[in-house]
């Protein structure tokens, strides 16, 4: 019992005191995880990274869970995820109910508006440092286009993109155009 | 009782198939937007600005805040807990043979696959924020380019190149005084 509340407890703590989630959340994961409470090595943390990565889920929940399971199974990890995403839940509970009371007050309409272009910046930035680091080469120049054209012009659903970005990248790698790094 | 159900399905179709994080999520979001009619591009949009300038991953701040629109506090975390399912069934089993998983090929072909196509989800949900941010009623002519917004991008993309390492939340906070200076 007493491991359950202090996996909720770090984890609640780390859902809030990291904005941004996935990087941003590794300093304090050194501190708390692998310096307090020793759940885990830094390569194991940084191993979790690397499959919380190319697994489906946020980052940030599928670290907490594999923290959690190592140390008290299925339940460990419910609890440890329940910790990390608690924080949110109440913040934007807080925000939701502020907002829908105030949306149709011209002044906080056009504070919206502006906050749009913003977000557009912070987008284009995104994808930037995205496009740096996952097109590198011809092939993954090729799958990027595919999966933007049959996105914007097609109606499938991104769940089948996705299945079809996956087969590709098995074909390609086997065919050796794409490399494991 | 029928829009729990599907923002059950919703959310945790986005958890077991959103790859890469954060981000990865805005895509489905928008397409679940798309779908049900249960909150605009702008709401996006806003919700984006909110993760980013509060603690949280966006993915989950999303599902909470969709899901409170939609059926209350029942609603957002039925939408959150969905959302985080997936992850926890999936790494649970992947905690069990670990080791096996590190050292599997196909783990990394198909991540190959999936990296640059994410990017190019992002982009194309990306896209259409810029539509409804630069065009007046989603109407593509020229009369319609809403140039206001357009000057805002210019010069905010400007200071975010000038400063790399400039919080989110500062070019956020000026965008919003500038929105409410020049009545955007």
């Amino acid at each position: 019992m007493k491991i359950l509340i202090e996996l909720y407890t770090t984890w609640f703590k780390m859902g809030l005191f990291t904005f941004g989630g996935g990087y941003a959340m590794l300093p304090m994961i050194q501190r708390e995880v692998i310096e307090k409470h020793h759940w885990a090595t830094e390569d194991e943390i940084m191993d979790y990274y690397a499959i919380g990565q190319c697994t489906p889920g946020i980052i940030a929940v599928n670290t907490a869970t594999f923290i959690g399971f190592y140390q008290k199974g299925v339940i460990g990890g419910i609890v440890a995820t329940l910790g990390v995403i608690s924080p949110s839940i109440i913040i934007i509970l807080l925000i939701a109910s502020l907002i829908s009371n105030f949306s149709d007050i011209p002044i906080i309409q056009s504070a919206l508006k502006g906050i749009n272009v913003a977000v557009c910046v912070l987008m284009i930035n995104a994808i930037r440092n995205l496009w740096n680091k996952s097109i590198k080469n011809i092939a993954s120049f090729v799958i990027f286009f595919t999966a933007l054209f049959a996105s914007i012009l097609t109606d499938l659903s991104t769940v089948w993109l996705v299945i079809l970005a996956a087969v590709l990248g098995i074909v390609m790698t086997k065919a050796g155009w794409l490399k494991n790094e | 009782m029928n829009e729990l159900f599907y923002l059950i399905i919703e959310f945790f179709k986005t958890g077991l198939f959103a790859v890469g994080g954060g981000l990865a999520t805005v895509p489905f979001l928008y397409e679940i937007g798309e779908k049900y009619g249960w909150f605009t591009i702008d709401t996006l949009s806003m919700m984006i600005a909110v993760s980013e300038s509060t603690p949280g991953p966006m993915g989950v701040n999303m599902a909470t805040y969709v899901g409170y629109d939609i059926a209350g506090i029942v609603g957002a975390l039925a939408a959150t807990l969905s959302l985080v399912a997936p992850s926890i069934i999936v790494i649970s089993i992947i905690a069990v043979y670990l080791q096996q998983f590190k050292k599997a090929k196909i783990v990394q072909a198909i991540f190959n696959g999936l990296k640059p196509a994410v990017v190019a989800f992002i982009a194309s949900a990306t896209i259409s924020l810029f539509m409804s941010v630069f065009f007046i009623e989603q109407s593509f002519a020229f009369e319609f380019i809403n140039w206001k917004s357009i000057a805002l991008f210019c010069f905010l993309y400007f200071v975010s190149l000038k400063y790399k390492n400039l919080h989110p939340i500062i070019l956020i906070i000026i965008s919003l005084m500038i929105g409410i200076i020049f009545r955007f």
